[in-house]
């Protein structure tokens, strides 16, 4: 319930600082729906304007409004493409959130993988384990993206360079966000298995008879994983942000490249929706980790009842 | 969490697992530091006298050489131009850096004002600290970013600004946490049983005990600004062609890609090269900072 | 128990553990009959957990172990490859390891880690295996067993989870239990229960080799004991032989540091730290100055004190009505488990937090009352020493730099040159050479770290220290030189202390007057001979009943 509480207010927060972030905008909002300064539209259009879109209100009835509005999932009209932002939004997160978790399920596969094959087996297998995690994690999306794309696609041939609507189209895309994000996470794994690996209960494990690879699969895994867990609100965060790169990079319609097209035009409506709704998703998969964490590990509800 | 929390904690992490080396060899760095050192200094080189590494003037234009791969004549190729990406790459270093320093800059500085606050301001203080960075968190990755460029306009200046400012939040909890560390260590409190005074305990425990972990975090921190100031270039946010700054580099040769891969493909490992440096370099400095070579 | 006839479980010749070429455990030769109780007591580093774990051939990554013999259950295992050994874990060696909260699996539930060896060793049905889970849990005295199975190990509490563990080393009934240090983390009562269990379970015929530090513990169970130190066997015999008529200095040195029943004043370590003041020990302290004591107020007065902390859902009393005295010059004893609220007591001594209700007061001044600004001038008057001093030290500075630091407190303005010199002196009076002034704590070993703590607190010149578990983390030879150190700076300075302890024989050796508290509250104040030898409440009572006694001859 406190979970729920505060995910409600971060929500909120998240609204109001957006709202008042937005007003600090030089120029005349009612001029950029018009079409920006270039646009001379008369002073009749600009008042209408200001009528419809209720910006002759006083500033915090205004913000009211826009409250309301978001309790009913009302997020304004675009500026540019004059439609609904909420529709407009509707249409495209599917496709965003289907990147972002493939992209997710891939990097933890990746990390998982990782961490068990190089963790303690020896010097030189934890040298490369350390070296290829630390090479993924700065490894730039956009920069990831274009190297992909000259050896893929335009080397090999093997997928396209642009999206096609196919799961081949995808392939390309779900790696560029996959690979960085497994460098993280291979390295928080690492470093819990390793402790895991050295506690008590390994010993007594062994002593029951339990071979290396039985205490690998049904001890220490489990404690590699946790972490990577707790991680993945942050991750899925990190993903959806990601995603204006690399939707803009692979021409795939979706959350990503509409913030950046609306961060360029200054479509506010558009920008203030996507980011609504990239940090609901992001609050939401934090309070589901932090159940799952919780779940999975009964020492982080005693913590937390202390 | 954050990216920077991220990096942060795998450096605790690996200083905590690294097997103590015997005192003979303790005191010589181990080899990927001396290699990341080197970097480093190249880097620093570039920035400082860009002109002794350079092998030609990296804004002369030469028709006929247009889209030379790498050469002796040409380590890294030329671009459509027939400008040289070596030196290109060399003189872009300044600027490059320049932007990721000053956005770490910004990101520390307002990361240590909450930081402060929170750990010193008292409890109500610390309270509205930690609920303002949960609910900037909510903001992930470059979204923060955006957001400043929306307001601001694009531009080098507001995407450094804008980088500076999305960082923060992971360096205010960062900081936060290793003040509250030390705050409420033994040490702390065997110097308050002496009879030591809160201000002599802040400068003689606090501040020293938390200053190597803050400078350990500013050099992950300007591999991370390096990234996502280039990530903004790459938008068309942040600086732009035919600035010799990487990211913008990177953001010309992303219509050659198909003709001139070299064009994309130097720059960008001087920004990888750059990030796993300073992060090699972070890790040397934390275990140093432990007593441990 | 023994009997001659049966062939030994385990037989070992010659046992040798290597790390690279640091010999650990160098030829250590013993066996165990069915029924026995064998003991090997060492301090730390003695290689006693290193022999345990090469009879289960898990020395260690990148050890190297050679034997003559090493017979595990008529089996020989001497260089036995890993599959043989895993064959032999569990079903023919049981292993108990100290604390069952990091020994047992935290994410897994309790019933699924006993329920390990039945599923690896047998072919038993799941509700077989289920239903043995059951009967085991049981026959360790687990209250609820089919609850306790479900249970995670950080959900249960330390007794409980201990029956656990062992009920996990026993599913397999193997004929020989090793058990490393079974009752080290836990509280007397708790312990004295498990010992009991463990007892138990060797009457039922299973041979037990008990590895401990605690010759009190030993003294409990075994039927025979070896003495380890430095990786050889250097006494055995029976129990009565060894801890009645020790031969080796050393092994008399062990029990001479055991510090229950040893009166006041007797120093515990024979081979004494050098202390240049020269004291007589037979004599108590003089009777004058017990007498001056007595018309004086208090030196440190904790009057009806409260404290509660928030904790979600309430508050919770960490120390309720508290009252304690402690005069000038006299040691008073704190005793109490864990969470018995000792720790909130001293900070409210330290003045480190304050009493919700009630007052402390130092000198019949007050003390909890002031606010910092005030109390800071009095602090040097009050000084404390902790169980883990090496946390409680600055990590970038020296050991020369610590005392300065504390010694310009005790005499503000006094001139730096000096303090060299009072450096010097300070660390003499600890038994501590004055090189150890350029040394960084972290490369100084437990007792020492320990000296430099109470040379710190000394350089401010305290009327009285608070000590809490100031040797619980220590061996047995340097706990014993630590408390003739504390013993011996008492006498010479006229410090009151304030000795606060889980382990009663310690607070009796230490202790004029004792109080025992519980869940917050004393239950139980008087002189230290009384409370311990007739307690009134039975708290106190159980509490002497279940202490483990060195029973000496």
């Amino acid at each position: 319930m406190l979970l729920l509480g505060g995910a409600v207010f971060v929500m909120w927060a998240v609204a109001t600082l957006t709202f008042f972030a937005i007003r600090l905008i030089p120029g005349d909002p009612a001029q950029a729906i018009l079409g920006g300064p270039g646009s001379q539209a008369s002073q009749e259009a600009l008042d209408q304007v200001r009528r419809d879109y209720g910006l002759d209100q006083p500033l915090l009835l205004q913000y009211f409004a826009m409250l309301g509005r978001l309790l009913t999932g009302d997020l304004g009209d675009s500026y540019a493409l004059k439609i609904p932002v909420a529709e407009l939004l509707g249409a495209q997160i599917g496709g965003t959130l289907l990147l972002a978790v493939l992209s997710l399920a891939l990097a933890w596969v990746l990390a998982l993988a990782l961490s068990l094959v190089s963790t303690g087996r020896g010097r030189i297998a934890t040298a490369i384990g350390e070296g290829v995690e630390l090479t993924a994690a700065a490894l730039p999306q956009f920069w990831l993206a274009a190297v992909l794309i000259a050896i893929f696609s335009t080397g090999l041939g093997w997928f396209p360079p642009v999206a096609t609507g196919t799961a081949s189209g995808l392939v390309l895309p779900v790696v560029t966000l996959a690979i960085p994000l497994a460098g993280f996470l291979a390295q928080v794994m690492r470093e819990s298995l390793l402790d895991a690996m050295t506690q008590p209960f390994v010993v007594s494990a062994r002593a029951r008879g339990e071979s290396a690879v039985g205490v690998r699969l049904r001890h220490t895994i489990r404690h590699a994983a946790l972490p990577g867990i707790s991680l993945s609100g942050w991750a899925l965060g990190w993903l959806l942000s990601g995603a204006v790169v690399v939707e803009t990079i692979f021409a795939i319609p979706g959350l990503g490249r509409t913030l950046l097209q609306a961060v360029t035009l200054r479509d506010i409506p558009v920008v203030t929706g996507v980011v609504l709704l990239i940090a609901l998703v992001y609050v939401v998969m934090t309070v589901l980790t932090d159940v799952a964490s919780r779940t999975a590990d009964p020492r982080l509800r005693q913590e937390a009842g202390r | 969490m954050s990216e920077l929390e991220l990096r942060q904690t795998t450096i605790d992490a690996e200083v905590a697992h690294a097997p103590r080396r015997r005192a003979r060899i303790a005191r010589l760095p181990r080899a990927g530091t001396v290699v990341a050192g080197a970097f480093v200094l190249f880097l620093l080189a570039a920035t400082v006298v860009p002109g002794l590494l350079e092998t030609q003037d990296p804004n002369r234009i030469s028709p006929s050489e247009a889209f030379d791969s790498p050469s002796l004549a040409h380590w890294f190729g030329t671009d459509e131009s027939g400008r040289d990406i070596y030196s290109r790459v060399v003189a872009g270093t300044g600027t490059s850096l320049l932007i990721g320093v000053t956005a770490t800059f910004i990101g520390l500085a307002f990361g240590l004002v909450l930081g402060v606050l929170a750990g010193f301001g008292g409890r109500v203080v610390d309270y509205g600290v930690n609920r303002l960075v949960e609910v900037l968190f909510a903001f992930p990755g470059l979204l923060l970013a955006l957001l400043v460029i929306v307001v601001y306009g694009p531009g080098p200046v507001t995407a450094t600004i804008a980088v500076g400012l999305s960082t923060a939040p992971g360096y205010a909890r960062i900081i936060r946490g290793q003040f509250v560390a030390i705050r409420s260590s033994q040490y702390v409190e065997a110097a308050r049983v002496l009879g030591h005074s809160r201000g002599r305990i802040i400068a003689r425990h606090v501040l020293p005990n938390a200053l190597i972990p803050i400078f350990v975090l500013a050099t992950l921190g300007v591999g991370q600004a390096i990234v996502w100031a280039a990530a903004l270039s790459y938008l068309g946010l942040g600086a732009q062609p035919p600035a010799a700054e990487w990211g913008a580099m990177l953001a010309a040769g992303r219509t050659y890609l198909s003709v001139a891969w070299w064009m994309t493909v130097f720059p960008g490992l001087m920004i990888v090269g750059t990030t796993i440096s300073t992060t090699v370099l972070g890790r040397a400095l934390a275990r140093r900072g432990r007593g441990d070579a | 128990m023994t009997s001659p006839t049966t062939r030994p479980l385990l037989d070992v010749a010659d046992l040798r553990v290597a790390f690279g070429d640091t010999e650990v455990v160098r030829g250590v030769t013993f066996s165990i009959a069915a029924g026995e109780c064998v003991a090997i007591v060492g301090e730390s580093g003695s290689g006693k957990s290193v022999t345990a774990r090469a009879l289960l051939g898990m020395a260690g990554r990148g050890s190297h172990t050679e034997s003559s013999v090493l017979r595990v259950g008529g089996r020989e295992l001497g260089g036995a490859g890993e599959r043989e050994w895993r064959r032999a874990r569990g079903r023919d060696v049981g292993l108990i390891l100290q604390d069952a909260l990091v020994s047992l699996d935290p994410l897994r539930p309790v019933g699924r880690e006993i329920d390990d060896p039945l599923r690896i060793h047998e072919r038993m049905s799941l509700p077989e295996r289920r239903a043995r889970v059951h009967e085991l849990l049981a026959s360790v005295g687990m209250p609820d067993p089919d609850f306790a199975a479900r249970r995670r190990s950080g959900e249960l509490s330390g007794g409980l989870r201990q029956r656990a563990l062992i009920a996990a080393a026993i599913a397999l009934d193997p004929p020989l239990l090793i058990a490393d240090e079974p009752t080290t983390a836990l509280d007397a009562t708790v312990q004295a229960r498990i010992l009991a269990l463990i007892g138990e379970i060797q009457s039922r015929g299973t041979g037990i080799l008990l590895i401990s530090h605690d010759l009190a513990v030993v003294g409990h169970l075994a039927d025979r004991i070896l003495v380890m130190r430095a990786g050889e066997i250097i006494e055995s015999g029976t129990a009565a032989e060894v801890l009645g008529a020790p031969r080796e200095p050393y092994t008399r040195q062990l029990i001479a540091a055991v510090p229950s029943e040893v009166p006041r004043g007797v120093p515990l370590a024979r081979s004494e730290p050098p202390i240049p003041i020269a004291v007589d020990r037979s004599a108590s302290r003089s009777p004058a100055l017990v007498a001056i004591a007595a018309n004086e107020p208090p030196l440190l007065a904790i009057d009806h004190v409260s404290k509660t902390f928030a904790v979600p859902g309430g508050r919770f009393t960490a120390v309720e009505d508290v009252s304690l005295e402690v005069r000038r010059g006299e040691t008073v004893g704190l005793v109490g488990e864990s969470g018995s609220g000792k720790t909130t007591l001293a900070r409210l001594a330290l003045g480190l937090t304050t009493p919700d209700t009630g007052e402390v007061t130092l000198d019949g001044a007050p003390w909890s009352r002031l606010d910092e600004r005030t109390r800071r001038p009095a602090r040097r008057r009050i000084g404390a020493i902790y169980q883990d001093p090496l946390s409680s030290f600055d990590p970038r500075w020296s050991v020369g730099r610590i005392l300065a630091d504390a010694w310009n407190v005790g005499a503000p303005g006094r001139h730096p040159r000096t303090a060299d010199h009072a450096i010097a002196e300070l660390l003499e009076q600890v038994g501590l050479e004055a090189s150890v002034a350029r040394r960084r704590p972290l490369t100084l070993s437990g007792g020492q770290r320990q000296r430099v703590a109470i040379a710190r607190a000394l350089a401010a010149s305290p009327e009285i220290l608070i000590c809490d578990e100031p040797v619980s983390a220590l061996d047995v030879t340097i706990q014993a030189q630590i408390l003739d150190l504390l013993d011996d700076l008492q006498r010479e300075r006229g410090l009151a202390l304030l000795f606060i302890s889980h382990d009663l024989g310690v607070v009796a050796h230490m202790a004029d007057r004792v109080a025992v508290m519980q869940a917050g509250r004393i239950v139980e104040a008087g002189a230290a001979d009384r409370v311990l030898a007739e307690p009134e409440h039975p708290y106190t009572t159980r509490l002497v009943a279940d202490a483990p006694r060195l029973t000496r001859a």
